[in-house]
């Protein structure tokens, strides 16, 4: 029975998770929602975009890539932390071109969804506004808005890990990287269909699938009536989902 | 000159065994001949190596010495270093220009020369100093420029523009290099002979007490992070796996550093053999020396002193007969990236991919290279491990202050009279040190590269050691003349060229702090962004990924905090309900094209 359980605390909390989960999944688990966006179940994690960045021990770390441990001291809902979270998703606003108010993406929008949570009304940085380049719409079913794309790699690793293709990958580097796609030209001439995981994986308005936009009417979108997290927070212990 | 192309690649690819690994060294070969890789290379290297076409994009496009756009047959990389701006090198810049015809960043007509700008090349003492595809030229002027081009113009090949060599071993056919080693105080690195007597020492013993050994010395990372040596060899040889791996990280990027070019150049022996130590310490059979691409022209004379321990039996198989330890190692070039010095990111790119740091847990010693154990070390930590086993733990351990064994080694440059590679024990005062170079009328130091901290006079007292001023080996020296936040500024602006961009707060957060720095450098700073750029300062250094991040924001922060009075006599309260960042006139040009007049507004708010 022992070896099968791993305590630690989050917040001070007691907590009881399994070997191998990550602090992210065994929060989850016990119904402790800590904020994420590069993070999706089914997926390895990236740790890219440091939302659930936690203090383990005193040190910092990301909640999705860190394995629980036996006795490890776990800070989530700290003030210092909430505010560091802002902060980057602040930074993940002013980064790209985002345009909430007409985007379809609108009520479904992880980030924009994560704003709501943190009660961002708006960014405290300057927008930075990068040129994206051109939409990729050659694609019949899907396309791809550079201006939304917050790099957190959801589509890279669905594209290899669910769906056994390597339709998405970066180039370049530091504030000149972006999402690119496994072809000379544009995403018409990749392997990416309509029905892949990756086409779906996307938390923001960056890679959108055609003519379904704007489907759910105001009221009834994903993020409309509870924030973002509320599903975990709602779950109880053992039958956590993470979206 | 399709099919040229198809053929050179497939041959290099064969060259390199198909390995899609050795992407890198493939790339870099292609870079050299053809001048870019283009995106016909790319589709014939994804075919060739038999890996998708994006992961190919993925890693040439990170790497600065990789480009898509063609550049020249000759590629002139001009370091723009703080020290090199500090030692003239605008005036040098121009000099080139107007010779070229071209601006940087651009190719001279005939296609013959790309002018272009790199971060320190790891020549900060004998700047300015800059990269003629391998070769080095340094301590540049006007009249030396004039000549390189005459040079260039008339050979095509910049091995024509040596005509004197440096000391030591940069005299060494194999290197045939102007650079200069610059070493001012000998230590127990650079001694007289090497006896070479440590490799078979630690054969005679077991793995565990060569490892104890290095413990007891108490031998800590010389890189900069401080890390256990003994421990980190310890982990690795505990990960459970037949194949383990050594990698020594050769990868000085942190502006301002050059002790190991020193090493490199004249104790590579020394270099190998503490590989090899570790090698049977571990348990490993192979080693990787990451070469940073900068240092290039190295890479003959190493490879050839390589071959020589190989034939005298101290590299393959059975190394100097201990039965049943074979070890051997290769070199892996890097090709243009600072983050690579961070050693999850060097794995990645000795791995043929972007230079992406990992995420830890897993660490290298249990999962490392193409997920096998490794151990990864600095240059110098190697060289401390052969001291170690020659003269033993308790004479290394005696040597330096409490928590820091031994003596370190210090890459000093900037504002002093003989800038170089010093050795010191752990302990000694900066202020000892400043007098030993010759520096005068001294402002602020950068301890450790800009990754350290600025320090002003006020701390010149304290000692390096890793309690204390602890630093991978860059001190850079500033005086009176010189201006702190133009410094700041240009750590700031390398920090944000040199990420990798993985990460939210290190890819966006030091942005930010350039744009806040700018306004305030503009004449448009207020009170309130000294608090901002604390706090986004604090964020990214606890939210950021790796060391990079972590760091980035050091230079900014550590002089607010030690020179904070030339930040606020930049300051100004705004006038009421007004911000001065923001340009009105800039606003709203866009706006005025489209209507074909000017802004009543734009002349009011003015």
């Amino acid at each position: 029975m022992d070896n099968k359980t791993v305590n630690f605390t989050i917040d001070g909390v007691d907590m009881q998770g399994k070997p191998g989960q990550t602090i992210l999944e065994a929060a989850d688990a016990a119904g402790i929602y800590i904020p994420r966006l590069c993070a999706m179940k089914g997926l390895s994690p990236n740790g890219s975009c440091r939302v659930c960045t936690v203090m383990v021990n005193s040190r910092p770390q990301t909640a999705c890539t860190f394995p629980i441990a036996e006795g490890m001291d776990v800070e989530n809902d700290t003030e210092k932390l909430r505010t560091m979270r802002r902060d980057i998703i602040d930074m993940l606003f002013v980064e790209g071109n985002h345009f909430c108010m007409f985007c379809e993406k609108s009520g479904n929008c992880e980030l924009q969804a994560l704003a709501y949570r943190f009660g961002i009304c708006a960014p405290k940085y300057p927008y930075l506004f990068p040129k994206c380049g051109p939409v990729d719409a050659s694609h019949p079913d899907v396309f791809i808005d550079r201006n939304r794309c917050i790099l957190c790699g959801r589509c890279v690793s669905a594209s290899i890990e669910q769906d056994g293709k390597n339709v998405f990958g970066f180039a370049a580097r530091g504030p000149h990287k972006r999402v690119t796609v496994n072809s000379d030209s544009g995403l018409d001439k990749t392997d990416l269909a309509v029905a892949d995981k990756a086409a779906a994986s996307c938390p923001v308005g960056a890679i959108v699938r055609k003519r379904v936009g704007f489907a759910a009417p105001v009221g009834q979108r994903a993020y409309d009536c509870a924030p973002i997290g509320s599903e975990i927070e709602a779950a109880k212990p053992s039958s956590g989902t993470n979206q | 000159m399709g099919s040229t192309l198809a053929a050179d690649v497939r041959q290099i690819c064969k060259d390199f065994g198909n390995d899609p690994v050795r992407l890198i060294d493939v790339a870099r070969a292609l870079q050299s001949r053809y001048g870019s890789i283009s995106k016909e290379t790319i589709a014939l290297l994804s075919a060739e190596l038999k890996i998708p076409r994006v992961r190919v994009e993925s890693t040439v496009s990170f790497y600065s010495f990789l480009s898509e756009a063609p550049k020249g047959k000759i590629v002139i990389r001009l370091c723009d270093d703080i020290i090199d701006r500090f030692s003239g090198v605008e005036l040098v810049a121009d000099v080139f220009r107007r010779e070229l015809g071209i601006d940087f960043g651009e190719t001279t007509p005939d296609g013959l020369i790309t002018l272009e700008w790199t971060p320190c090349i790891g020549m900060c003492d004998q700047a300015p100093a800059a990269l003629v595809n391998e070769v080095v030229v340094t301590e540049l002027s006007s009249d030396k420029v004039r000549d390189i081009i005459q040079v260039l113009r008339e050979t095509r090949d910049p091995r024509k523009l040596t005509r004197r060599y440096g000391d030591g071993n940069n005299a060494s056919p194999l290197v045939r290099s102007m650079v200069c080693n610059n070493i001012r105080k000998r230590g127990f690195i650079f001694t007289e002979k090497e006896k070479g007597e440590a490799l078979r020492k630690a054969l005679a013993m077991s793995p565990v007490e060569v490892i104890r050994e290095v413990k007891a010395a108490r031998l800590r990372g010389r890189g900069g992070a401080g890390f256990p040596a003994g421990m980190k060899w310890d982990f690795t040889r505990a990960s459970e796996g037949d194949e383990k791996y050594v990698i020594c990280n050769a990868d000085e990027g942190e502006p301002g550093t050059f002790k190991d070019r020193a090493i490199l150049t004249e104790k590579p022996e020394l270099l190998f053999e503490g590989m090899t130590i570790a090698g049977y310490a571990i348990g490993a059979q192979n080693g990787i020396v990451y070469l940073r691409g900068e240092y290039a022209y190295l890479r003959r004379f190493l490879e050839d002193v390589l071959e020589k321990r190989r034939q005298a039996g101290c590299l393959g198989k059975d190394v100097c007969g201990k039965k049943g330890f074979n070890f051997d190692i290769r070199i892996q070039s890097g090709a243009g990236s600072y983050v690579c010095g961070e050693e999850t990111s060097l794995i990645s790119s000795c791995e043929g991919l972007r230079g992406d740091p990992k995420n830890r847990p897993p660490f290298p010693a249990q999962k490392g290279y193409l997920g096998k154990p490794t151990s990864v070390n600095n240059v110098e930590t190697f060289c401390y491990a052969v001291r170690v086993i020659e003269n033993g733990a308790a004479w290394f351990a005696g040597i330096g202050s409490k928590g820091s064994a031994g003596t370190k080694l210090l890459s000093i440059a900037g504002d002093c009279a003989a800038p170089g590679v010093y050795e010191y024990a752990f302990g000694t005062p900066l202020r000892q040190i400043l007098k030993d170079v010759g520096a005068e009328d001294v402002l602020a130091v950068q301890i450790g590269g800009p990754s350290g901290k600025l320090v002003g006079e006020a701390d010149f007292d304290r000692v390096i050691c890793y309690d204390d001023l602890a630093t991978g080996g860059a001190l850079v020296i500033f005086n009176k003349e010189r201006n702190i936040l133009e410094i700041v500024r240009y750590y700031l602006e390398f920090f944000v060229e040199e990420s990798c961009g993985y990460c939210t707060p290190c890819r966006v957060g030091n942005v930010l702090m350039e744009r806040c720095l700018d306004k305030i450098l503009n004449g448009q700073g207020e009170p309130s962004d000294l608090p901002y750029l604390e706090a986004l300062g604090e964020t990214i250094k606890v939210t950021s990924r790796c060391g990079l991040g972590q760091t980035s924001p050091n230079p900014l922060i550590s002089s607010i905090k030690n020179f904070r009075h030339l930040y606020e006599a930049l300051l100004r309260e705004p006038k009421e309900g007004r911000q001065p960042g923001f340009d009105f006139k800039a606003a709203v040009a866009a706006a005025e094209e489209i209507a074909g007049h000017k802004s009543l507004l734009g002349h009011t708010a003015h």
